[in-house]
């Protein structure tokens, strides 16, 4: 295996190209995961994920790469969520529970929080650029301006998380960091030089 | 604090930007590719392309244009001209965009937006409106880049279509289009009014005080083209000049 390479897991619903030619343009050879074992043991996998909360945790479920995530998480192996991929990792979506259906799945439950939709003084969905500010706590996660295309997000920060935080109807959480897990809820694959500075430092720190 | 979005406009036809593009720094200044990067280092905070292709060939032109502004560009990128399925709006995502845009396709069959959000999210959907005012008041949706006129109210089909799915409204005055006479600001207003998804206006830029203009009339974003193509104004000029006007953008 090439020490560049990077494993995405196939949301399904996920628009792939923008990330993969973000992963190319940092340096990276990303390619798509074989399997649950190949996203347990990557040595850096990114969890992308536009679309609906529930198609994406129906996904992560029937291929077994939800626990496949759990173990890599636990395990402290290098992980990067972005958008959506930040909001399954969480115990749920309001977006979810307004399927009103039975067998609406909860998130990964591996960061605790709830995702909720944006109050109705905002136009939603956020689409755009907003400035985000970093904690000191942060090794990869610096101030600036990120591209955000979301419609849900979360207000708390998690415990123990080096965050990021923006503003868009109340504060809620842009990125945060915690261990070998950097969760966004941007897209640094479309944010310009921000985003590439990003994604290299965390290629860096995984080595690619 | 979220920023507005100053977005140029590539009308692509066969592979070609056309409207007049006439950069100084740039040797082959249509080509899609160049345009995209060069309006990226300006502080360009979205890119859409539109394929304004008639011929038969127009899907395949149109992905190979999208992949090779894709391989350039690390900012936002919709897409849209002629696309009626969720088979053409995934070759184009595959391809690159991240956004899709219907129009004609989405009045003649409105279930293509319940389609594609369904398939994509909403956050992956624009209905794109060209509207035109009939004189007493009211705006009717026009289709085909204008050529053919309906009896739908631009306003209650912006409702409507929000309803069904859509994340988000490219709203052009054709009235304006090309006019350089500024946006339909009127327009802009009634439809911010009865929706609550994210506008983008168009039509008719030609100085920065338009592009204010518009802003203070509730768009969420503003589209140009030709303001930009004729390399009057670069977009970090823009940019400045709306900073001056008290509009947050973010600093190229």
């Amino acid at each position: 295996m090439s020490n560049k390479e990077v494993v995405i897991v196939p949301t399904g619903v996920a628009n792939l190209a923008s990330v993969k030619m973000g992963l190319g343009r940092a340096g990276a050879e990303p390619r798509l995961a074989h399997d649950a074992e190949d996203v347990a043991r990557a040595p850096a996998v990114v969890l992308p994920g536009v679309g609906a909360f529930a198609a994406g945790m129906h996904a992560l479920r029937r291929h077994g790469y939800a626990e496949a995530l759990q173990t890599r998480i636990d395990a402290g192996r290098p992980t990067l969520a972005i958008c959506l991929g930040l909001q399954l990792l969480c115990e749920g979506s309001e977006e979810s529970e307004a399927d009103a259906s039975d067998t609406a799945p909860g998130g990964l439950g591996l960061v605790p929080g709830w995702t909720e939709r944006f109050p109705d003084s905002v136009r939603s969905p956020q689409f755009g650029w907003n400035h985000i500010e970093a904690d000191g706590g942060c090794r990869h996660l610096r101030s600036g301006f990120a591209y955000f295309a979301n419609s849900y997000r979360l207000t708390e920060p998690p415990p123990g998380a080096s965050v990021a935080m923006a503003e868009n109807g109340g504060a809620f959480v842009a990125a945060f960091e915690r261990g070998a897990l950097l969760a966004c809820q941007f897209h640094p694959e479309l944010s310009g030089a921000y985003g590439l500075d990003l994604l290299k430092a965390w290629l860096g720190e995984v080595g690619c | 604090m979220l920023r507005v979005r100053v977005i140029p406009c590539l009308d692509v036809r066969a592979g070609r930007v056309v409207k007049g593009v006439r950069f100084r720094n740039l040797r082959d200044s249509g080509s899609p590719p160049e345009l995209a990067s060069e309006y990226e280092r300006q502080g360009a905070d979205e890119l859409i392309l539109l394929d304004i292709t008639a011929t038969a060939e127009r899907r395949g032109t149109a992905l190979a244009t999208v992949q090779a502004v894709r391989r350039v560009l690390s900012i936002p990128l919709t897409v849209g001209g002629g696309i009626a399925s969720v088979a053409d709006a995934e070759a184009l995502l595959d391809a690159g965009a991240d956004r899709i845009s219907v129009n004609t396709a989405a009045v003649e069959r409105p279930e293509l937006i319940t389609e594609l959000a369904g398939r994509f999210g909403r956050q992956c959907t624009v209905i794109a409106i060209d509207a035109v005012s009939d004189g007493s008041g009211s705006y009717q949706v026009v289709l085909r880049s204008g050529s053919e006129r309906t009896a739908l109210s631009a306003i209650e089909w912006a409702r409507r279509a929000t309803k069904l799915g859509a994340g988000e409204i490219l709203l052009t005055s054709l009235d304006r289009d090309g006019t350089g006479r500024g946006y339909q600001c009127e327009l802009l207003r009634r439809c911010a009014a009865v929706v609550n998804v994210p506008i983008i206006a168009s039509g008719g830029a030609n100085s920065p005080e338009h592009l204010l203009e518009v802003l203070e009339n509730g768009a969420d974003a503003v589209l140009a083209a030709s303001i930009f193509h004729d390399g009057q104004y670069s977009v970090g000029d823009i940019k400045a000049s709306l900073a001056r006007g008290g509009v947050a953008v973010r600093p190229c």
